[in-house]
C-alpha cells in the first residue's frame, strides 16, 4: 500500500515536473544565454563577443568571466536616441493597432455571438480560416494589393475616389493595415468568448427594469466583456510590439520598430551584445502589460467562482 | 373542454389582468393554444403545470418577452401587446435570478430607479428600504458571487420589487432553495404580498407550493387551462381526472351511473353524492388517500366497504402511505396521521385490512 501511493504521488510529481521541464529548457536556458550575451562586448571573433564562458578553468575562469561583464550595451540604449525612437515607435504602433482592432473587433465579435447558434461555428470558422495560409505569403499579397499598380489603388481609380494612383506601400497605413488584418483573429476571438458565454436572461431583467436595448449594451453587456477586451488588446498589443515582418515588409524606411532595430543589430552589425540588450529591454518593457494581464485573469477566476 | 367547469370568476374583483384568447405558437409547437384569463387586483395567483405546459410562455408574454401569436393582452383595461418590455409596469423575478454579476447588491437593487432617473436621495432611500424588508441590511456592497443562495433570492426579489410594479412576475422563484427556506420563503412571500397588496403572479411545477402561497390557481396542461379555481377547489372538487391526478394523491375507480346516488364498478356498488350525469354513464370516483378509513375488522354500519391486504407501506413520520390491494387486483392509495406517538405504522405488508369511506368523501368525476 506504502509502495503504491509513493508510485502515485511520483507519477503526480512528474506530471506536475513536465511544464517547468519545458520551460526550463525552452525560455529560462535561451534567456540565461541572451541575459549573458547582452552584458558581454562586441568583438571581430567566432562568438562575435566576449568573454566566453570557460567551464574548464574551473572557480578562477568563472571569477574572471565575471568581471568582465558589463552593463555597457545597456547604457547604449539609454544613450543613443535610435533606440528610444524604435521603442517609443513600437509602442506607438502597438497602441494604435490595438485600439483599431478594437474597433473593428468588438462589432465582428458581437455580430458572431448574436447570430443564430447554429451559424456559430462556421463564424469562428471564417476568423480562423487565414491561418490555414501562411502568414508570410499573406503579408506578401498585401505588398501585391498595396502597391502603385495594384488592386487598391486600380478599385480606387475605377471609382473616381481619387484620379491618381495613391502611394500605400512603405508607409505607417500600410503598417497599420498589415497589423489589423494579421491580428484581428486575436482580438475577434476572446472577444466573442466572452460575449457569446453572456447570460441573456441579464438582458431581460435589463429590460424587464425599465432599460431600453441600447442603453442595456453600455450597462450590461459591455461592462460584462471587459475581461474580453482586456485579453484581446493584450493578445494583440504584446505581439505587436515585437512585430519584425509587418513593418519590414510594408513600412517605409524613415523610422524602424523595435524588432528592426534589433535585427540590424544582429545581421547587419554583427553585435550580439546590444542585439540581446534590446531583446531584453523589451522583455522588461512587455512584463508590465503581461503582468497586468495576469491579474486581470485572477481577477475574473476569483469573480467566477461561486 | 378547458373552459369546462373552469371558473373563470375572479371573485367579483375587478380584473386586473385579462388574457384574450391568447395563442403562442413557437414554430410549430403550440406553446398557449386560444387561452381566456382574468387575474384580479391584488391576487396572488399561481400558474401551475407540468414542464413545458405554457405556463412559463404565459408569464413571459405578461413580462412582454414573447408577443402572443394571436390574442390580446389586458392590464388595467391597457392593451399591452404592442408595449416593449422597458415600457410595462410590471417586473419579474427570474428563475435563474439573472442578477447583475458586475454590480453590488445595491447596484442590482437600485438598477430599475436609475432607469426612472430618480433622484440620488430617492434612490438611496427605496433601496435601503427594500434591503430591510429583504433583511439584507449590512449587505448592500457585497458583489453577486459572495451571497449564498438564499441571499441571492432576495436581491432578486428586492430587485423586482423596487419599482413597486402593478404586478410581480415570479418564475419558478424558490425552485433553487433547498426544501426547509424554500417553506420559510413562501411564507415570506405571502406576508409580503398582503403587505403591500401588489397583484402577484406565480409560475410553479410544485403543487403545494402553489397550494400555499395563492388565491387562486390555473392548471394548465399542453398549453390550455384545465381548472382555474382556489387551492380548496382545486383539491376537493377537481373537474376533471387530469387535475386530479396532477394534484395531490388520488386513487380513481372507474364505474357506470347505476341509481340515484349509486355507480357501479369492479369493486361492487359504490355509494356517491347524487349528480346529474345519466344512468349508465361512463363516470369515475376520485378518492384522497386521507379520506379513506383503515380498519383491521369489518366496520359496522359504514356505506363503501372494501376488503384488500397492504402491499406497499411509506413511513413519512407524520403519517403513513399506504397502497392496497384489493379483490379486482387494482391499488387504493390510503393515508393515515401517526398519532400514536409510539411510531411505526399500525399496518404492516401483507395485514389484511379493510377501507371504507362516507359518500361524500369521494369526487365523481365525468372527464
Amino acid at each position: 500500500m506504502q509502495g503504491d501511493s509513493d508510485t502515485r504521488g511520483w507519477g503526480r510529481r512528474a506530471v506536475i515536473l513536465v511544464p517547468y521541464l519545458w520551460l526550463a529548457i525552452f525560455f529560462l536556458a535561451p534567456f540565461v544565454i541572451v541575459l549573458k550575451i547582452s552584458l558581454s562586448q562586441s568583438v571581430l571573433a567566432q562568438p562575435p563577443y566576449t568573454p566566453v564562458l570557460d567551464l574548464a578553468a574551473g572557480w578562477e575562469g568563472l571569477k574572471t568571466f565575471a568581471a568582465q561583464l558589463s552593463l555597457d550595451s545597456f547604457g547604449l540604449l539609454a544613450s543613443d536616441s535610435l533606440y528610444l525612437l524604435s521603442y517609443f515607435k513600437s509602442l506607438q504602433v502597438a497602441a494604435i493597432s490595438t485600439i483599431l482592432l478594437f474597433a473593428l473587433g468588438y462589432p465582428i465579435a458581437y455580430g458572431m455571438a448574436r447570430a443564430p447558434k447554429a451559424w456559430q461555428p462556421m463564424l469562428v470558422m471564417a476568423v480562423v480560416l487565414p491561418f490555414w495560409t501562411s502568414f508570410l505569403i499573406r503579408i506578401y499579397a498585401w505588398i501585391n494589393i498595396l502597391q502603385r499598380d495594384g488592386l487598391l489603388n486600380d478599385v480606387l481609380v475605377r471609382l473616381h475616389i481619387i484620379d491618381t494612383p495613391a502611394v500605400w506601400l512603405s508607409s505607417d497605413t500600410a503598417v497599420y493595415i498589415g497589423m489589423v488584418y494579421s491580428y484581428l483573429p486575436f482580438m475577434v476571438l476572446p472577444l466573442y468568448a466572452s460575449l457569446e458565454k453572456m447570460d441573456e436572461s441579464l438582458l431581460e431583467a435589463a429590460s424587464d427594469l425599465g432599460c431600453p436595448e441600447w442603453k442595456a449594451f453600455w450597462l450590461i453587456t459591455f461592462p460584462l466583456s471587459l475581461p474580453g477586451v482586456a485579453a484581446g488588446a493584450l493578445l494583440s498589443f504584446i505581439p505587436i510590439v515585437g512585430e519584425f515582418v509587418i513593418p519590414d515588409l510594408l513600412g517605409g524606411s524613415e523610422s524602424q520598430m523595435i524588432g528592426q532595430t534589433l535585427w540590424i543589430e544582429f545581421f547587419s552589425n554583427r553585435d550580439w551584445p546590444v542585439a540581446s540588450a534590446i531583446a531584453i529591454a523589451l522583455l522588461g518593457l512587455l512584463l508590465v502589460p503581461i503582468l497586468f494581464y495576469e491579474r486581470l485573469q485572477q481577477r475574473s477566476l476569483e469573480g467566477g467562482r461561486a | 373542454m378547458a373552459g369546462g367547469g373552469a371558473d373563470q370568476g375572479t371573485g367579483g374583483r375587478a380584473p386586473l389582468i385579462r388574457f384574450e384568447a391568447v395563442s403562442k405558437c413557437f414554430g410549430a409547437v403550440a406553446a398557449v393554444e386560444t387561452l381566456t384569463l382574468e387575474i384580479a387586483q391584488g391576487e396572488f395567483f399561481a400558474l401551475l403545470g407540468p414542464s413545458g405546459c405554457g405556463k412559463t410562455t404565459l408569464l413571459r408574454m405578461l413580462a412582454g418577452f414573447e408577443t402572443p401569436s394571436e390574442g390580446r393582452i389586458f392590464l388595467g383595461g391597457e392593451d399591452i401587446v404592442p408595449v416593449p418590455p422597458h415600457r410595462r409596469p410590471v417586473n419579474m423575478m427570474f428563475q435563474s435570478y439573472a442578477l447583475f454579476p458586475h454590480l453590488t447588491v445595491e447596484g442590482n437593487i437600485a438598477f430599475g430607479l436609475r432607469q426612472e432617473n430618480a433622484g440620488r436621495d430617492e434612490i438611496a432611500a427605496r433601496v435601503a428600504e427594500m434591503l430591510v424588508l429583504t433583511r439584507l441590511q449590512g449587505f448592500g456592497g457585497r458583489k453577486i458571487h459572495q451571497l449564498s443562495g438564499g441571499q441571492r433570492q432576495r436581491v432578486a426579489l428586492a430587485r423586482s420589487f423596487i419599482k413597486r410594479p402593478r404586478v410581480l412576475l415570479l418564475d419558478e422563484p424558490l425552485a433553487a432553495l433547498d426544501k426547509k427556506l424554500r417553506a420559510e420563503t413562501q411564507f415570506e412571500l405571502m406576508e409580503l404580498q398582503r403587505k403591500l397588496g401588489t397583484t402577484f403572479v406565480i409560475v410553479t411545477h410544485d403543487q403545494e407550493e402553489a397550494m400555499i402561497v395563492a388565491d387562486r390557481i390555473a392548471v394548465m396542461n399542453q398549453g390550455r387551462l384545465m381548472q382555474v379555481a382556489t387551492p380548496t377547489e382545486i383539491y376537493e372538487q377537481p373537474n376533471s381526472r387530469w387535475v386530479a391526478d396532477f394534484v395531490g394523491e388520488v386513487t380513481i375507480i372507474e364505474g357506470k351511473a347505476a341509481a340515484p346516488g349509486t355507480i357501479d364498478s369492479t369493486l361492487g356498488t359504490l355509494a356517491v353524492v347524487s349528480r346529474d350525469t345519466g344512468a349508465g354513464k361512463t363516470v369515475w370516483l376520485a378518492l384522497r388517500p386521507e379520506k379513506i378509513g383503515m380498519s383491521g375488522e369489518r366496520p359496522a354500519g359504514a356505506k363503501n366497504i372494501v376488503a384488500g391486504t397492504v402491499s406497499e407501506l411509506g413511513y413519512r413520520g407524520d403519517m403513513s402511505a399506504y397502497k392496497i390491494r384489493l379483490a379486482d387486483g387494482s391499488l387504493m392509495k390510503v393515508s393515515i396521521a401517526n398519532v400514536n406517538a409510539r411510531g411505526r405504522a399500525p399496518y404492516a405488508e401483507g395485514d389484511a385490512v379493510w377501507l371504507s369511506w362516507p359518500a361524500d368523501a369521494g369526487i365523481l368525476l365525468t372527464s
